[in-house]
């Protein structure tokens, strides 16, 4: 393995006190917000260390949620694909259909202790909007989602969830109609009503300390993994692999393999129609470092740094920064980014259907698609290990779509 | 003293308050825009506070996002801006120029560059808006060697740890943001407010502006009795969004600013 550009032992005691992960990360908002993030980093700090809110949220998690998840061994993908064992982790079996609900009932909780009688979110796939309105609906607290009008029209069914939920989705019609102009909206409501407002930030960027929140919450992930595949396997695995937009479901699971040197680390971005296009959402891939969203991180960006359109298939990939965290993890070398293009990961979509009788949301898909290619050059001793972060129920219009079928 | 410093010198002189007006650059082109400053100097404008449009700007309500979004339509960037400045300034020489924008844009073009050519076409000082003190230490040091004011927004919710460390890094003028919540928003309550503008007078020495939700000669009165300047900014916005019409929108626009500045006076 190439040699680390960071101290392998010090690599989970990031961020530092100011927020930062290396040059990424920080604090660059509008002096309005930076009271209420200083509040909200105490009161983090606090619960986090306190046994009583730490027993409610293990609790939710296996009670409400559903956890743990299982480490499941997809015996006929592997035998098709020809090389190492591929494991699936099953974000896509937690209540509301995917990982972000680990974040969304750690969040609401903390919410609630701040006491808080207001959530707020952004949403691309919904996955997150869906989840946080759950959350919601469960703590008796009022919720409003902000959704691209772009996304609302590609993503109705869990438009139509929030709204049973009780959450009121707004649209935003602003700039590109996607989740980066539902994140600005998000941020206006929370600079207006700060004062009974929570802001449920929910992916791994965002100004400090979301980045850390959002990865604390989803290191559950990465925890369990680490003990069942120790328990089924007597060793660690080779590689993890998982989708990366915003980022949180591959933080959680890459998080505590940090120390783990042996165990590659691959983020796979959207490649949309293909990265020399121009039209994808890979910013680490192809962008550089910028400001977006309260953080320094790798920005899909124009020559005057303006914010770039971007494109996927998938909505909940479809955003042009990534969580500064993993902007560190790919400048330092402890992880790898990759990309697979809409087209590739609707093939390892009907892959995982037809063979293993799951059917994967189209981010996941990503993380499907780039996991077959790497497992074709591994042993058939080794373990990859792959983030099913999400179920696919959200994208049966989608894929419908493009194959011109009318359901 | 450079001329933010002389503006509000001469202003203290005579014992008026200032008014700052601000408009996004290349809204709805850069030609329109060295006109509308015009109107704005002619309509009794002290400082001219120039917009710089960024594809997400998390800190303006909609009209000041729209606004953006026809600057950026017309190609608009830091690089036209200084030549708008540049020409400004062949007509101009006393009021000060500001800019103010998000962080992204002045990143890319690096801010040693930038200061040199903010200072070389004749801008005044800077505000960038997701910059907050913690974060600008390296940067205030380039625009303070370069003779560029960086301005910080102090909030009613700022801490009193806070306006010191603003305080120590800011030139120019504070901007003090009247409401919690976007540019263009609800109508500021001037009641709210009294108390946190004592601290920011115990905390620094220099004059303070004070903006957000300030939309109407009569807001702008109230506003100009607890501070030394009044920033106007989405009202104005509005007239340039309304009036297709160039000389139209000239037109609406300095008898605007005429009342603002005989109300900021009053």
């Amino acid at each position: 393995m190439a040699k680390l550009k960071a101290d392998i032992k010090s690599m989970k005691s990031l961020p530092d006190a100011n927020g930062h992960f290396g040059q990424y990360g920080g604090k660059f908002v509008a002096e309005t917000l930076m009271g209420p993030l200083t509040d909200l980093e105490d009161s983090y700090n606090r619960f986090k260390a306190d046994p009583d809110f730490l027993s409610s949220l293990r609790r939710d998690l296996n009670e409400y949620v559903g956890r743990p998840t299982p480490l499941y061994f997809a015996e006929r993908l592997t035998k098709d694909i020809g090389g190492a064992k591929i494991y699936l982790k099953r974000e896509d079996l937690n209540h509301t259909g995917a990982h972000k609900v680990n974040n969304t009932i750690g969040q609401g909780l903390l919410a609630k202790r701040m006491g808080k009688p207001r959530v707020i979110a952004e949403t691309g796939a919904g996955q997150h909007g869906v989840a946080t309105a759950t959350v919601a609906a469960r703590l008796g607290m009022k919720c409003a989602i902000y959704m691209g009008s772009e996304d609302i029209k590609r993503q109705s069914p869990n438009v139509f969830r929030m709204k049973l939920l009780g959450a009121e989705v707004c649209a935003v019609d602003s700039g590109s109609r996607t989740l980066k102009d539902a994140l600005n909206e998000a941020l206006r409501d929370w600079v207006t009503n700060v004062d009974d407002t929570y802001y449920i930030i929910g992916t791994v960027a965002g100004p400090h300390p979301y980045p850390q929140i959002v990865r604390d919450f989803q290191s559950v992930i990465g925890e369990e993994t680490k003990s069942q595949c120790l328990e089924s396997e007597g060793k660690l695995p080779d590689a993890l692999v998982a989708c990366v937009g915003g980022g949180s479901n591959a933080l959680g699971l890459f998080y505590p393999f940090f120390e783990d040197e042996e165990v590659k680390l691959v983020g796979v971005e959207a490649g949309g129609e293909g990265v020399s296009t121009g039209k994808h959402s890979a910013p680490l891939n192809a962008g550089s470092p910028g400001v977006l969203h309260g953080n320094r991180t790798y920005l899909m960006q124009d020559e005057v740094g303006q914010i770039s359109a971007t494109h996927s298939v998938s909505a909940g990939l479809d955003y042009p920064g990534v969580g500064p965290e993993h902007s560190w993890l790919k400048d330092v070398g402890r992880a790898t980014y990759e990309t697979v293009t809409d087209e590739e990961a609707l093939v390892a979509f009907e892959r995982l259907c037809l063979l293993e009788g799951i059917i994967p949301a189209l981010e996941t898909s990503h993380a499907l698609a780039h996991a077959e290619k790497l497992a074709r050059e591994m042993r058939s001793d080794q373990i990859i290990i792959i983030n099913l972060s999400g179920r696919g129920d959200k994208d049966l219009m989608t894929v419908a779509d493009i194959k011109s079928i009318t359901i | 003293m450079g001329r933010i410093e002389t503006c509000f010198e001469n202003l203290r002189s005579k014992g008026e308050k200032g008014l700052i007006t601000f408009i996004t650059a290349g809204d709805p082109s850069i030609e329109n825009t060295l006109d509308y400053m015009q109107s704005l100097v002619d309509g009794g404008a002290d400082v001219i506070e120039l917009g710089v449009p960024f594809s997400d700007p998390m800190a303006d309500g909609p009209t000041i996002q729209r606004a953006s979004e026809r600057s950026l339509a017309a190609g608009t960037d830091l690089s036209s801006i200084f030549m708008l400045v540049r020409a400004f300034r062949e007509r101009n020489a006393s009021t000060p120029v500001i800019l103010m924008g998000y962080m992204n844009p002045f990143e890319r073009l690096g801010f040693e560059r930038f200061a040199k050519e903010a200072r070389a076409s004749g801008v005044d000082g800077v505000l960038v808006v997701d910059l907050p003190p913690e974060e600008s230490v390296p940067q205030n040091k380039i625009l303070t060697a370069n003779g560029i004011r960086q301005i910080f927004l102090i909030a009613p919710n700022s801490s009193e740890d806070r306006i010191k460390k603003v305080g120590e890094l800011a030139a120019g003028f504070i901007y003090y943001v009247s409401v919690k919540g976007v540019t263009g928003d609800k109508s500021i309550s001037t009641s709210n407010i009294r108390k946190s503008l004592e601290l920011v007078r115990n905390g620094t020495r220099l004059p303070i502006g004070l903006g957000f939700g300030i939309k109407t000669p009569e807001s702008a009165r109230e506003a100009a009795k607890l501070s030394d300047a009044v920033v106007v900014g989405s009202a104005l916005v509005d007239i340039i969004e309304k009036e297709a019409e160039i000389n139209a929108a000239r037109k609406s626009l300095e008898s605007f600013v005429k009342e603002l500045k005989g109300a900021v006076d009053a």
